[in-house]
């Protein structure tokens, strides 16, 4: 390959919103009720019924576009997208062209190159479709409205970004401020953040723009990267080969790692897009958009600076900890708990990432309570299990959600702290260590450490080192020291 | 003699029975078995009624009597038997809006305008014909057959409430519910000789009207005269959370506008409304009218409106767009009509909705979806939505000036079954006094005010500025002294009914049809047989 090439993308996301109702009924937006059950006249499309906003989604669009520096349109409306499939009940899905709430935004994102902006060409808000399912046994699809009407914003960027990782770090970057907004959990997996990526390639100082694809049906932050790679290196063997690249839908398939054309621009639909005449337009005053800021949590680059001033957290620490608004909360919470900012963050740090890398989990899954992690930092301070114990005890908080004291309890793992059975053990051990003594005594430091090692292995971790540690001393040194 | 007291009993107004009701000289029992007994004698003749639900009319009259004696319901309508559109949803009761697509939809609620009746103590006798999805001025684009005008059944009543406006004149019914598009309460009125408002819209609320054209539709009521049709405005006006569109009101007490008094009035004719293809007769008892209320004191002044001619075309674009989508919901997927045979999903659709949907509506779909493609959008819908803000410009500058203005509600007088289907285009032109009402978004109420030589009624429109209905009303109310209400022959006569009834064949009701299509095995009887989706 002889020409340099350039990678454009522009992405559109979009993502679910954490409203409790429904963007034009009042019905539950929850997950996993039977089907059609979360459902009423409005969301199923039925004669007569009619739209009404939920003023909560305006409210999460403004804070999303304010967080990512978006004018905001004080005048928006309601376009109706007409196209005909059964998961949407009125053959017309409610969204915004002409008017969309936010438009022309940024973000700033930090890769290995540096740190750029993207622009936000425009955020809208709009409701989601039902699902189909497909019965095999009766050979017929069915339909369930339970997402239908569940509020969406989606967030069209500019055609800013040039790499898999600039990507990466542009939806991370989002997620995070969404998450910080409380406005979507922003879930890939589970559907509450989509990623559409709209790719060409150009030789590298072409001024124009090559033809452009689109890619659906992605599903975690690694199948975007490999979808881009593979979608970068398709067009480009196009190109050199002579072929043209044809405006088309594509859909990834991360299993096979490779995609397929859905459709291509040539049959595109005309969706017939106009104003919905059954709603008024949204008009939004100064006062709100000043409430929306003033009611605006702490985002992630404050939070960042406060961790380090006021806890004194190192920034690589700061980072990982802010990394997740979850583990955020958690730390927050459990600090506020115990009072001990450092421990609380070496447990995060160290023993939860390592548990969650283990699982393949990511820090939003952390299900146990910060209660259970403050009291198993009160129970290692007051000495009551040592830290080998805790570690154990931790692994059982983290998959279980254990209480800490009452599984210590239970389990009998409470650090022997009396003297006299202590001094006992080690008594044994001793005696039945005559070369260990030997060695010790000839210089082998080492031989000390194999009894306590043995020691600790009888009390079976409950015993606390330090007076392991003094008492082998005594006894190998005969007393007094 | 009981078949005379209850022809005594039809020719009452809604508020005058629902006086007698409070009186107990009349029960609500009475009054409904009356108004069934009529709509048994006439409906040969008519076919007002898509569906007449006698059984539950009878039961709801003697809850609402039990309800009445336990003072509970005190409000001049309670007892009061009434007709609904059949483009009003009726939780449990068959709402077809006269198409073939939904022959056996059964709603899960019902409109808002016929809760705040059934609120005030309304018997529901059944649902009215009308031109399916509203699309038609004369009640003949129904599926389930015309509707005759009661005052010489060789004519249409108007649409599209003609089945509303026809079973209000024939006594079948003692006021009803219409719904107002383009004219479709304000013309049937005037071809019935009854009286008709379409309120400014926002007034009433539209949820669980079947939409047609969305930011044009308005429900309103249909009765003998403009004392029944404000009581009734008054019961169905409402602020409504459900309908974003709906407008909170302070001034809906619109019988307090019920006074003979309309000194001072300035009143504008249009002289743009008097021109070319206004009938003579029309002309004429519409200027008599003008001349009664200038006799009381008003001020009546000729002025030029301006744009009139823009309205149809304006109309028919933005209507046609909005139904366009609000009526792609419709199918097969969910309830309706869905086609027997077919093969894969876009041929369900395709075939459902071809057969499901008339030539009329089907006319209007494709105008609509032509008027929003890429391309055309901003050619015509956007002109059109332009024209429609000049044309309320002009109606500004207009009630600048005058309180009401005054005008024909049709070019004619009813014209003949047959007639107008022929030719479209002529028939939209038909919608040109009424039609900028509502692209405007205006308060309009027609009022009989003649007969023509072939002794079929004229109607009065009368049209007032936004949120004016009291003006409007009490024109209306003024000049109603000055005559008497007069129905149609066979109103108080089921016997000049029959005679009719003998001269055509006519289509029975939505129910009868399914069964009539079922056995020629034109449709399946088991609609929807592979899987509905219900909430
Ligand atoms: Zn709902």
């Amino acid at each position: 390959m002889s020409k340099q090439y350039e990678t454009v993308i522009g992405l559109e996301v979009h993502v679910e919103l954490a409203t409790k109702t429904k963007i034009f009924c009042g019905c539950s937006t929850e997950f996993g009720g039977a089907p059609n059950t979360h459902t009423c006249p409005v969301c199923t499309g039925m004669p007569g019924s009619l739209p009404v906003l939920n003023k909560q989604v305006v409210e999460y669009a403004l804070a999303v576009g304010l967080a990512t520096n978006c004018g905001i349109n004080q005048y928006c409306k309601f376009d109706r997208k007409n196209y005909f499939y059964p998961d949407n009940p009125q053959n017309y899905q409610i969204s915004q062209l002409y008017l969309p709430i936010c438009h022309d935004g940024w973000v700033e994102i930090e890769t290995s190159a540096g740190t750029k902006k993207v622009g936000i060409h425009e955020i809208h808000m709009e409701e989601d479709a039902g699902k189909l399912i497909h019965d095999e046994w009766e050979d017929c699809s069915l339909v369930d409205y339970n997402r239908s009407g569940v509020p969406l914003i989606e967030i069209v960027s500019e055609p800013d970004m040039r790499s898999a990782d600039e990507v990466i770090a542009y939806l991370e970057k989002l997620r995070l401020i969404i998450q910080y907004l409380g406005a979507s959990d922003c879930k890939l997996q589970e559907g509450s953040m989509r990623a559409d990526v709209n790719l060409s390639v150009r030789e590298l100082g072409a001024p124009q723009m090559g033809t452009r694809t689109e890619m659906k049906n992605l599903n975690s932050f690694k199948a975007i990267a490999r979808a881009i790679e593979g979608e970068r290196k398709r067009q480009i063997e196009l190109i050199e080969e002579g072929k043209k690249v044809i405006q088309e839908t594509r859909r990834w398939d991360d299993n096979k790692e490779n995609s397929h054309a859905m459709r291509s621009k040539e049959d595109a639909q005309d969706y017939r897009y106009f104003p919905d005449p059954d709603l008024t337009p949204v008009v939004i005053s100064d006062e709100w958009i000043q409430a929306v800021r003033d009611r605006q949590p702490e985002l992630r680059t404050e939070k960042l600076a406060r961790y380090q001033k006021e806890f004194s957290i190192p920034l690589y620490d700061a980072e990982i900890l802010t990394g997740s608004k979850h583990m955020a909360d958690v730390f927050e919470a459990t600090v506020a708990l115990c009072g001990r900012p450092k421990e609380v963050s070496n447990w995060l740090m160290v023993e939860a990432m390592r548990l969650l890398k283990e699982k393949e989990q990511e820090p939003d899954d952390m299900a146990f309570s910060p209660e259970n992690l403050a009291k198993l930092i009160g129970l290692v301070e007051q000495g009551a299990v040592t830290r080998t114990v805790a570690k154990t005890v931790f692994e059982e908080i983290f998959a279980n959600n254990v209480d800490p004291e009452q599984y210590v309890e239970e389990k009998g793992l409470k650090a022997v702290s009396d003297e006299g059975a202590l001094r006992r053990t080690i008594e044994e051990i001793v005696a039945a260590n005559p070369q260990s003594v030997e060695d010790y005594h000839n210089g082998k430091v080492k031989a000390m450490g194999f009894l306590v090692g043995q020691t600790m292995r009888a009390m079976k971790g409950k015993a606390d080192p330090a007076a392991v540690n003094k008492i082998v001393k005594e006894l190998l040194t005969g007393g007094a020291n | 003699m009981e078949r005379r007291a209850d022809v005594s009993i039809l020719e009452m107004t809604a508020v005058e029975l629902g006086r007698k009701i409070k009186s107990r000289e009349v029960s609500v029992v009475q009054a409904t078995k009356a108004a069934l007994e009529q709509i048994k004698a006439l409906e040969p003749a008519v076919h007002a009624y898509v569906t007449v639900d006698e059984e539950g009319a009878l039961k709801k009259a003697e809850e609402i009597q039990k309800k009445i004696d336990a003072g509970e319901l005190t409000g001049p309508l309670a007892g009061v038997p009434v007709a609904i559109k059949d483009n009003m949803c009726t939780e449990g009761m068959l709402t077809t809006c006269s198409s073939k697509i939904l022959y056996n939809f059964v709603p899960a609620y019902t409109a808002e305008a016929v809760r705040n009746l059934e609120k005030a103590g309304a018997v529901i006798l059944g649902k009215t014909n009308m031109d399916e999805f509203a699309m038609g001025s004369t009640t003949e684009t129904s599926a389930f057959g015309v509707t005759r005008n009661p005052w010489n059944p060789d004519h249409v009543p108007g649409g599209s409430s003609g089945g509303s406006c026809a079973a209000v004149a024939a006594n079948e019914c003692f006021y009803a519910l219409g719904s107002d598009t383009g004219g479709s309460i304000r013309q049937p009125s005037s071809f019935c000789g009854v009286t008709g408002i379409k309120p400014t819209y926002g007034t009433v609320s539209r949820y669980g009207l079947i939409a047609y054209g969305s930011s044009l539709d308005q429900i309103g009521p249909i009765a003998k005269d403009v004392t029944d049709c404000a009581a009734v405005l008054e019961t169905i006006a409402s602020y409504d959370k459900k309908d974003s569109t709906s407008i909170p009101r302070e001034d809906c007490d619109f019988t307090s506008a019920l006074v003979d008094d309309v000194k001072g009035m300035k009143i504008g004719i249009p002289r743009d409304y008097f021109g070319e293809g206004l009938d003579k007769e029309v002309k004429d008892a519409i200027l008599a009218a003008a001349k009664v209320l200038e006799e009381k004191g008003a001020i009546v002044e000729e002025f030029d409106l301006s744009l009139v001619e823009y309205a149809i075309p304006a109309y028919y674009v933005i209507a046609s767009a909005e139904a366009s989508s609000n009526l792609s919901r419709f199918d097969g997927v969910k309830y309706g009509l869905r086609a027997k045979e077919y093969e894969g999903l876009h041929d369900m659709y395709k075939k459902s909705r071809s057969e499901g949907f008339g030539p009329e509506v089907k006319r209007r779909i494709m105008l609509g979806a032509f008027v929003l493609s890429s391309g055309y959008y901003d050619a015509y819908y956007l002109k059109a939505l332009r024209t429609k803000a000049l044309i309320k410009k002009a109606f500004d500058k207009a009630f600048e000036t005058y309180d009401l203005i005054l005008g024909p509600a049709s070019p004619s007088t009813a014209p003949r079954l047959g007639e107008s289907l022929s030719d479209p285009l002529k028939m939209y032109l038909g919608d040109i006094y009424t039609i900028s009402v509502n692209l405007a978004g205006l308060p309009g109420m027609t009022v009989p005010c003649g007969l023509d030589s072939r002794g079929l009624p004229i109607g009065m429109q009368l049209i007032g500025d936004c949120f004016q209905e009291k003006k409007i009303i009490r024109a209306g109310y003024a000049f109603e002294r000055s005559r008497k209400y007069q129905g149609p022959a066979i109103a108080a006569d089921p016997k000049a009914a029959a005679a009719q009834a003998q001269r055509g064949a006519l289509c029975g009701n939505a129910r009868e049809w399914e069964a009539a299509a079922a056995a020629a095995d034109k449709r399946p009887a088991d609609v929807g047989a592979g899987k509905e989706v219900r909430s």
